[in-house]
């Protein structure tokens, strides 16, 4: 991590969706190196949005900040035309579910391709063999077949993998995994993030991966952020979780089933307005 | 292997579906033509024949058999390509209806190709500016087009386009001057003066069509654009849409390479219907138009009980819809995976 300049900067990030009255988000600082960041929510607390804002993927929304850099662009202030070379190559995205996120009616591996020949001007043949290169990379075994395949003939877990596959393929500096695993079978849940975990390892990658997921979260990440209401409320090491100070973590931590542990009822979150306020900042 | 067998299965599937709808339509036709308040026999022989006279017809008819017999005594005359004799003309009726039909045929080709070409565009921009002043302005563009009736956008069109500016030819399918000149080969003019090397009869029949094609393809491009527009409007909140955006795909690419390749199906459908439509409707525009057509030979034969050139027609208005559903479907398997 480089203390000095982090590769993503972003102070006081609010959105707010046209025709609404609050911000979906609010106030939302932080920095990423190249490390594993999480950001923990409920359904609704803003945490895709902060995802979709970092690639200006909200046309219906309102975008300001206080800052908002990654590596030498200003997000801000730049251009759909520098967006469009960012996308793809520099900083990607996993979408959530692969029965919605692949297009129907085009090949697999064409798709994957394409994520190549927007940014690099090669051959076909040449885009194919990255693709396949690619698809091994992330354990599919017979990737020439796969790559001719429809997304309706592959699983959920082969899905996510052909999509990760999609966005690394261009080595992006940032990926952002917007909730990769909620679609899939929890038996592949694991396999898929060891994949993802093991290439954002090995290329350096800065990961944010978005969660409701405390355990996931706890074990592929780094640092986590934990949102409530559009609001980082608060900010910690991954291996502090069972430290966390803000009530609303601690109310989420409670409210995780745990093998072996009190069959009583589960406690539920009882909300309070002062939930609002981040928690101290730790020495 | 599995897959070949799937295949030959579905096409099985498919000739036994539409062999079923061609003997329904066949029924149907067949009790139009009986249930029809119109005597055939009179319509032959005449008011003043005697009753002998009138039962000899009625015998050579086949009227005194059963039902089910005079069916099969029709499906064998059509079998053997006999489609009775029109009363109003005087011709076989399969006659006349082949020199009607490529009139209409090339009039809804010409209008459904600038429908589309117009309608399909148009509604993928309104999806894409939705709520902006684009959208407003095609929405209002073709609201227009659905609500204005034909034959009046057909008498202001004359009047301004022809009688006024003399940009078009007026009605008819080519001036006076030019009929008979060119050989009747396929019936569609433009393709048989073009053969002939006929220019100015071709020039004449384009000044002809230009004029009530475009009519027609306006009004059927307001149905084809808003169709368009909430087809695309699906497509542009799916996910795979955002995925494609997440790749570096400009706006257009995304939405042409990707949103748009996914209503091709749904298109494929509206368009055909909207020229089923075309070819069995155009009676307004043609009359309106004094166009030969098909619309016409239909409405005059039904005027006056023609009841032989009506059940063609029914027929040949069914075999229409037939084979427009055929085309979908094969176009369906071409473009979506997931139905082959």
């Amino acid at each position: 991590m480089t203390e000095e300049r982090p590769m993503l900067d972003v102070k006081n990030l609010s959105v707010r969706y046209r025709g609404t009255d609050t911000p979906a988000v609010r106030d939302v600082s932080f920095t990423l190196g190249r490390e594993r960041l999480g950001i923990v929510g409920e359904s609704g607390s803003g945490k895709s949005t902060v995802g979709r804002a970092l690639l200006k993927l909200l046309p219906t929304a309102e975008l300001t900040a206080d800052r908002m850099r990654f590596e030498e662009v200003d997000l801000l202030t730049a251009p759909e035309r520098k967006m469009l070379e960012l996308r793809g190559q520099r900083m990607s995205m996993i979408l959530q579910d692969p029965k919605f996120s692949l297009n129907p009616i085009q090949r697999c591996g064409l798709q994957i391709a394409e994520a190549y020949r927007t940014h690099v001007r090669c051959s076909k043949g040449e885009a194919r063999a990255k693709a396949i290169e690619m698809l091994s990379a992330v354990q599919i075994r017979d990737p020439e077949r796969v790559f001719d395949l429809y997304p309706h003939e592959v699983s959920g877990g082969m899905g996510q993998r052909i999509m990760i596959a999609m966005m690394l393929l261009a080595d992006p500096g940032l990926v952002i995994a917007d909730e990769p695993t909620s679609a899939l079978d929890v038996t592949v849940r694991l396999k898929v993030l060891r994949i993802l975990d093991g290439l954002v390892r090995e290329k350096g990658i800065g990961l944010i991966m978005i969660s409701h997921d405390l355990s996931l979260v706890r074990s592929f990440c780094d640092r986590v952020l934990i949102m409530y209401a559009g609001r980082v409320v608060e900010t910690l090491a991954a291996r502090d979780l069972d430290n966390a100070r803000h009530p609303y973590t601690q109310g989420l931590l409670a409210a995780q089933p745990r093998i072996g542990g009190s069959r009583d009822e589960l406690p539920v979150l009882e909300r309070k307005d002062s939930w609002l306020e981040p928690a101290e900042e730790r020495p | 292997m599995t897959l070949n067998r799937q295949h030959m299965r579905g096409a099985l599937g498919q000739g036994a579906s539409i062999l079923v709808t061609l003997f329904g339509l066949l029924i149907l036709t067949f009790v139009i033509g009986r249930i029809m308040p119109t005597d055939p026999v009179r319509a032959i022989v005449g008011e003043d024949a005697t009753q002998e006279v009138y039962m000899n017809v009625y015998q050579e008819l086949g009227l005194d058999k059963p039902m089910w017999q005079q069916f099969f005594l029709y499906l064998r005359d059509l079998a053997t390509g006999d489609f009775g004799t029109s009363i109003r003309t005087g011709k076989p009726v399969i006659q006349d209806i082949l020199h009607a039909l490529p009139a209409t045929i090339e009039l809804a080709t010409f209008a459904i190709i600038i429908g589309a070409c117009l309608g399909v565009p148009l509604g993928v921009m309104a999806a894409v500016k939705k709520d902006r002043w684009q959208d407003h302005v095609i929405r209002v563009f073709s609201l227009m087009g659905h609500s204005m009736p034909i034959f009046w956008t057909g008498m202001i069109g004359l009047l301004v386009f022809y009688a006024s500016l003399g940009w078009v030819g007026g009605s008819g399918r080519m001036s006076q001057f030019y009929i008979g000149m060119v050989p009747d080969r396929t019936g569609f003019l433009l393709i048989d003066s073009a053969v002939a090397g006929q220019w100015d009869v071709f020039r004449s029949a384009l000044r002809h069509i230009i004029l009530p094609a475009a009519l027609l393809g306006y009004s059927s491009s307001a149905y084809i654009t808003r169709m368009t527009r909430s087809f695309m409007l699906d497509q542009i909140n799916q996910e795979y849409v955002t995925t494609a955006r997440v790749k570096g795909l400009s706006q257009r690419q995304t939405i042409w390479r990707h949103a748009f390749a996914n209503i091709r199906v749904q298109l494929v459908t509206i368009v055909a219907l909207a020229y089923g439509a075309l070819l069995e409707g155009a009676v307004l525009i043609e009359t309106v138009f004094a166009w030969p057509g098909f619309g016409q030979y239909l409405t005059s034969s039904l005027r006056i009980g023609d009841m032989n050139a009506v059940m063609t027609c029914v027929l040949i208005v069914g075999l229409i819809f037939i084979t427009l559903n055929i085309i979908s479907d094969i176009l369906y398997r071409v473009f979506d995976p997931r139905t082959r």
